[in-house]
C-alpha cells in the first residue's frame, strides 16, 4: 500500500509554501487585528477579546448570521433534492446527454458578477422579463428594491439557478457509475422503480452526495459576490449575508478590529462544519 | 418449469444490418428440454451471452421468436417470464441482509410471508447461507455474494429457467471448483432448467448435460460432453475442447480414401463426396500412438502436464501433439506416430466429412 | 419512459431564460430597454459590442481575466501535482491533518481574506498584477486540486510506479513521461475547475488589481455606478464572459459526467 516515506514532505513543499503564504500570514494579520484597537497611525492597543464580545453580543451580527443560516438551509433543501431528481431523470445513454450536460453546466461558468447583473437585469419591475411577466401578465406585485419579500425569492431563485447544476452533475456521475446488470437483475426481480432508487441508486450515490453536500454548505455559507451585485444586501439590510456584513464592515467601515472578530468566527464556523463532514466522509476510508 | 424453444432467431446489433458480420446471431433454432442442465460454450464474441439475454428478454431479438411452453414471449419483459439470471460478477442490494436479499423477488411479487420465510431458509441452507442471513450483504465475500445472487433466482419456486452468465468470472480459482460442485448439485436437488454461458470448456463440461457449441454467432456443435470429445462436427470444437485441442492435418482426399504426405491414413468410415473443399484429417492427441511403426516424426518439445504428458513432434512442417503416459522421449529424436483409425476423421472446410462406421 | 424527458427539458429552459434575456439585450440600444419591454430587439444593433471591442478599458477587462486564470491554472498545477502523488503514495508524518489543513482552505470564507490580502499583496509590492490574482485563487485552486489529483491517482495501481523503476526510469522520467499521460483525465478535471473557480471569483480579483491587471469582472461593475445604467452595454460584456466558459465545456463534454465524481465514485 501506501510507503512510510518522510520524502513526502518535499514533494508537499510547494503547495505548503503557496498555501501558508496565502492562508497563514493573512491569518496572523487577522489574528493580531482582533485583539487589538487602532486609531490610525499604526498604533494599537491591546483589547483582549473585547472585540469577539463586541461582535458575539451585537445584534447586527445575530442579524446577518440568522440571515445567513436561513439563506443555506433554504438552499440545501431545495437544491439537493431538485438536483438529485434531475440526474435520476435524465437519460444514462444516447446523444442527448453531452448536450443536456454541457448546457446544464453553463451557469456554474458565468463570473459571479455577471449572474448577478443578469438577475437584476432579468427582474426589473418593468423591463426585464421576469419582472414584466410578474407584473404584468400574472399580475403578481413584484419590486426586489422595495420588498424584502421580493429581495429574498429572488436570491434563492437565483443560487437555484446557478447552483443546482453542480449537484445535478454529481449526482449523474454517481448514477452512470451504476453497471447495467444491476438494473437488469432488478427488472428480474420485479423491482419498483421507487426500490431501485433505494436499494440500488441511491447507495451508490452516498458519497458523491455528501461531497454536493459539503460544497454546497460551504460556498452559500460563504456567498458574496451574486446577492451582492444583485440587492447590494438590500432593501435595507434585509438580504446582508454574513460575507456581506463582514466585507462592508472591513472594507467599507475600515473597522479592522470587529472586522478580524468577525472573520475569525465565521472562519471557526465553517471550519467545525468541514471538520464533521471530512469524518464523515472518510470514516469509510481503510 | 418449461421446455425453451428458438426459431429462426437472428440478431444485429445495428439497426439497419447489410452482411452477415453485421449480426451477433447469425441463425439460431434450438429446443430445450425440461428441467435440463445446458452450457453455451464459446470464445468472446461468439454470441453467448447475446443469445443469454434474448432468452431472459433483456434483449429483443432483430428477428425469430423464443418460446416458452409454445407461448411466444419474445416481446415479454423480464419479470413476466419468470426467468432469473446470475451475473459475471455479484449483484446484490448492498442495503439489505442476506435474509431481504433472498426475499426481495418474493416480496415483490406479493408472496405471503410464512411462504417467504420457508422458502428463504430452504435455499439458504441449500446454499450453506444459513448463518449469514442476519448479516448485511455487501460485507460478504465474492463467493458468497454470488451465492445470494443464484439463492434469488432460485427462491422462486415457478422460475422457468435460471441464467448463468459466466457466474464465477470474479470468483478464486479455488473456490471456483466449490461453487462448480456446488451449482451441479443445486441443479439436481432443484430440478430447474439452467443454462450456463462461459468461455471456459472445464466449467461446460463437467456443468452440463448438453453443450452447445457456439462461434461466430452460429451453432457449431449440440451434445453430451463426451460426444463432444469423441466426435467433434467440427474443427472448432475439436480444437476448443480437450487441452491440448484436436490435430488438425491437411490432407488429400482421393477416390475416397485420404492421403498425407503421400501416405495413405485410415479413417473411422466412408469419407462423403469431397469436391473443391479443403480437406483436413481430425486427431485427438489422445489417439496418436506413438510406436516403432507408422509416420516419421521428430520430437520437438515435450511438456509433463501432470495429468499426462503432451508430445509435441513435427512431420516435416506439420505439428502434431501426442499424449502418453509416462513415455518421455527426448527434443530431436525421431518417432513412429500412428493414427487410430476409429478416432481419425476427415473435416472438409471444417466441417466432418466421414460416416460413423457401424461396429 | 419519454415523460421522464420533461424534467431535464423543464430545468434546461430555466436555466436559459435569463441567459437569452441578457443576449436579447445586448442586441438593444440603451434607449429601447429602458423605453420599455420588448421579448426581441426591435431595432437589432450591435453598437453595444462595438463599444467593448474598440474600447481598450473595456477588452482589456478580458484579457487581464484571461491572463490571470491561465496563470492560476498552470500554478496550481504544477504545484498540486507532486503534493497530490506524495499524498496518494506515501505516508509521512501529519499527512491526515495536512491534507485536512489544505481542504478547510478551500472552506474558508473569501471574505475574510479580502484586507488582509489587500495589505499583504501591497507590502510584498505585487498589489495589481496578474501575479497577485493567480496567487490568491491558488489559496483555493490548489487544495481543490489536490483532492482531485489525489483521487485520480489513488486509482493507478502502485505497481505501475515499481515497473517502471524496474525498467530503468528515473523518477522525473517516470512523473513525466509514464505517470502524468495515466491521470490524463484527472489533468484535465482539474484545470477544468481551476479554470472555472478562477474565472468566476470577484471579491478578490476586485479588490487586488486597480488598473493595470483589473479583471472584466471589475470593469463591469463601474457600468452601473459611474456612467449611469449602461444595461444594454452592461449586457453585452456579460454575454462576452460567459463564451469562454461555454468554449471550456465544450472541450470537456466528453469528460463531464465522469470527471465530476472527481474520482471519487
Amino acid at each position: 500500500m501506501k510507503t512510510i516515506n518522510q520524502k513526502g514532505w518535499f514533494f508537499v513543499l510547494p503547495v505548503l509554501i503557496l498555501v501558508a503564504f496565502n492562508a497563514l500570514i493573512p491569518l496572523m494579520t487577522v489574528v493580531n487585528y482582533s485583539v487589538q484597537e487602532t486609531f490610525g497611525n499604526n498604533q494599537f492597543f491591546w483589547q483582549g477579546l473585547d472585540w469577539f464580545e463586541n461582535v458575539l453580543r451585537s445584534e447586527r451580527f445575530h442579524g446577518a448570521l440568522g440571515r445567513q443560516a436561513l439563506f443555506t438551509a433554504t438552499i440545501l433543501a431545495i437544491e439537493i433534492p431538485l438536483g438529485v431528481g434531475i440526474a435520476l431523470a435524465m437519460p444514462r445513454k444516447g446523444f442527448w446527454v453531452p448536450i443536456c450536460l454541457v448546457l446544464m453546466a453553463l451557469p456554474l461558468l458565468i463570473p459571479w458578477n455577471v449572474v448577478g447583473a443578469m438577475w437584476n437585469i432579468f427582474t426589473l419591475p418593468d423591463i426585464g422579463l421576469a419582472g414584466y411577466v410578474l407584473n404584468n401578465v400574472l399580475g403578481i406585485e413584484y419590486d426586489m428594491t422595495q420588498n424584502a419579500f421580493a429581495a429574498w425569492t429572488t436570491i434563492i431563485v437565483m443560487d437555484v439557478w446557478h447552483w443546482t447544476s453542480l449537484v445535478v452533475l454529481l449526482a449523474y456521475a454517481g448514477i452512470i457509475s451504476i453497471p447495467d446488470p444491476y438494473y437488469q437483475a432488478a427488472k428480474i426481480d420485479g423491482a419498483s422503480s421507487w426500490a431501485v432508487f433505494r436499494h440500488i441508486q441511491l447507495p451508490k450515490m452516498n458519497k458523491v452526495l455528501t461531497i454536493a453536500i459539503l460544497l454546497r454548505f460551504m460556498d452559500s455559507f460563504n456567498i458574496y459576490t451574486e446577492p451582492f451585485v444583485l440587492t447590494g444586501g438590500g432593501p435595507g439590510n434585509s438580504t446582508t449575508l454574513l460575507s456581506i456584513d463582514l466585507v462592508k464592515t472591513a472594507l467599507g467601515q475600515f473597522d479592522l478590529g470587529p472586522a478580524a472578530a468577525m472573520s475569525l468566527i465565521y472562519f471557526a464556523v465553517t471550519l467545525l462544519v468541514s471538520w464533521l463532514f471530512y469524518t464523515i466522509m472518510t470514516k469509510d476510508d481503510k | 418449469m418449461a421446455r425453451i424453444t428458438l426459431k429462426n432467431l437472428k440478431h444485429s446489433y445495428y439497426p439497419n444490418p447489410k452482411t452477415p458480420e453485421d449480426y451477433a446471431l447469425k441463425e439460431i433454432d434450438l429446443s430445450w428440454t425440461d428441467g435440463g442442465a445446458y452450457a453455451l460454450l464459446g470464445p468472446s464474441g461468439c454470441g453467448k451471452s447475446t443469445l443469454l439475454n434474448i432468452i431472459s428478454g433483456l434483449l429483443i431479438p432483430s428477428q425469430g421468436q423464443v418460446l416458452f411452453d409454445d407461448a411466444d414471449v419474445t416481446h415479454l419483459s423480464p419479470a413476466d417470464r419468470n426467468i432469473a439470471q446470475v451475473f459475471q460478477f455479484p449483484v446484490i442490494y448492498d442495503t439489505m441482509t442476506v435474509y431481504n436479499n433472498l426475499a426481495f423477488p418474493l416480496k415483490n411479487r406479493g408472496v405471503g410471508a410464512e411462504k417467504i420465510d420457508q422458502r428463504v431458509r430452504e435455499i439458504a441452507h441449500m446454499l450453506e447461507l444459513d448463518e449469514m442471513l442476519d448479516k448485511r450483504a455487501s460485507g460478504l465475500t465474492p463467493d458468497n455474494k454470488q451465492k445470494i445472487s443464484m439463492g434469488r433466482g432460485l427462491v422462486r419456486d415457478d422460475v422457468n429457467v435460471i441464467m448463468f452468465d459466466e457466474p464465477l468470472t470474479v470468483i478464486d480459482p479455488l473456490l471456483k471448483w466449490k461453487l462448480r460442485s456446488k451449482l451441479k448439485e443445486l441443479h439436481q436437488k432443484a430440478k430447474v432448467t439452467m443454462i450456463y454461458v462461459t468461455h471456459d470448456q472445464t466449467e461446460a463440461l463437467t456443468f452440463a448435460d448438453q453443450v452447445v457449441v457456439m462461434q461466430e454467432g452460429n451453432i457449431v456443435q449440440i451434445g453430451t460432453p463426451i460426444e463432444l470429445f469423441e466426435r467433434p462436427a467440427h474443427t472448432f470444437v475439436g480444437h476448443f475442447i480437450g487441452s491440448p485441442g484436436m490435430n488438425v492435418i491437411p490432407c488429400e482426399v482421393k477416390d475416397g480414401a485420404a492421403f498425407f504426405n503421400g501416405l495413405q491414413v485410415e479413417v473411422e468410415g466412408k469419407i462423403n463426396p469431397v469436391e473443391n473443399a479443403r480437406t483436413e484429417i481430425g486427431i485427438r492427441p489422445e489417439f496418436v500412438g506413438i510406436g516403432k511403426t507408422g509416420i516419421e516424426a521428430k520430437v520437438r518439445k515435450v511438456v509433463d502436464l501432470g495429468r499426462h504428458i503432451v508430445v509435441e513432434a513435427m512431420i516435416g512442417e506439420v505439428k502434431v501433439n501426442a499424449v502418453t503416459d509416462g513415455l518421455m522421449p527426448n527434443p530431436g529424436e525421431t518417432l513412429h506416430l500412428s493414427f487410430a483409425p476409429h478416432h481419425t476423421r476427415v473435416y472438409a472446410d471444417g466441417w466432418i466429412a466421414t460416416q460413423e462406421s457401424k461396429r | 419512459m419519454k415523460y421522464r424527458a420533461i424534467v431535464p427539458t423543464l430545468y434546461i429552459i430555466f436555466l436559459m431564460l435569463p441567459i437569452y434575456w441578457l443576449i436579447a439585450m445586448s442586441f438593444k440600444t440603451t434607449n429601447e430597454i429602458l423605453g420599455g419591454f420588448s421579448l426581441f430587439p426591435e431595432k437589432f444593433t450591435f453598437e453595444n459590442y462595438m463599444v467593448i471591442f474598440t474600447d481598450p478599458s473595456w477588452y482589456w477587462g478580458y484579457i487581464n481575466s484571461i491572463i490571470y486564470v491561465s496563470l492560476n491554472t498552470v500554478i496550481s498545477l504544477a504545484a498540486a501535482l507532486p503534493a497530490a502523488y506524495a499524498f496518494s503514495r506515501f505516508r509521512f508524518m501529519g499527512d491526515k491533518h495536512l491534507f485536512f489543513w489544505l481542504l478547510t482552505n478551500r472552506m474558508a470564507p473569501a471574505a475574510v481574506f479580502a484586507l488582509p490580502f489587500f495589505q499583504l499583496y501591497s507590502a510584498v509590492g505585487i498589489f495589481d498584477t496578474h501575479l497577485a490574482v493567480a496567487l490568491a485563487h491558488a489559496l483555493f485552486n490548489i487544495p481543490l486540486a489536490v483532492w482531485i489529483l489525489e483521487g485520480f491517482m489513488s486509482g493507478v495501481p502502485k505497481e505501475l510506479d515499481e515497473t517502471a523503476y524496474v525498467d530503468g526510469y528515473s523518477f522525473p522520467a517516470f512523473f513525466v513521461q509514464v505517470f502524468i499521460p495515466t491521470i490524463k483525465a484527472g489533468i484535465g478535471v482539474t484545470a477544468f475547475f481551476c479554470f472555472m473557480f478562477s474565472w468566476v471569483e470577484l471579491l478578490l480579483a476586485k479588490t487586488l488589481t486597480a488598473v493595470a491587471a483589473k479583471p472584466i469582472a471589475a470593469v463591469m461593475t463601474k457600468t452601473s455606478s459611474s456612467a449611469g445604467f449602461e444595461l444594454g452595454l452592461l449586457a453585452a460584456a456579460g454575454v462576452l464572459t460567459i463564451i469562454p466558459g461555454a468554449i471550456v465545456i465544450y472541450f470537456v463534454r466528453n469528460y463531464i459526467a465522469k470527471g465530476f465524481a472527481l474520482g471519487r465514485v
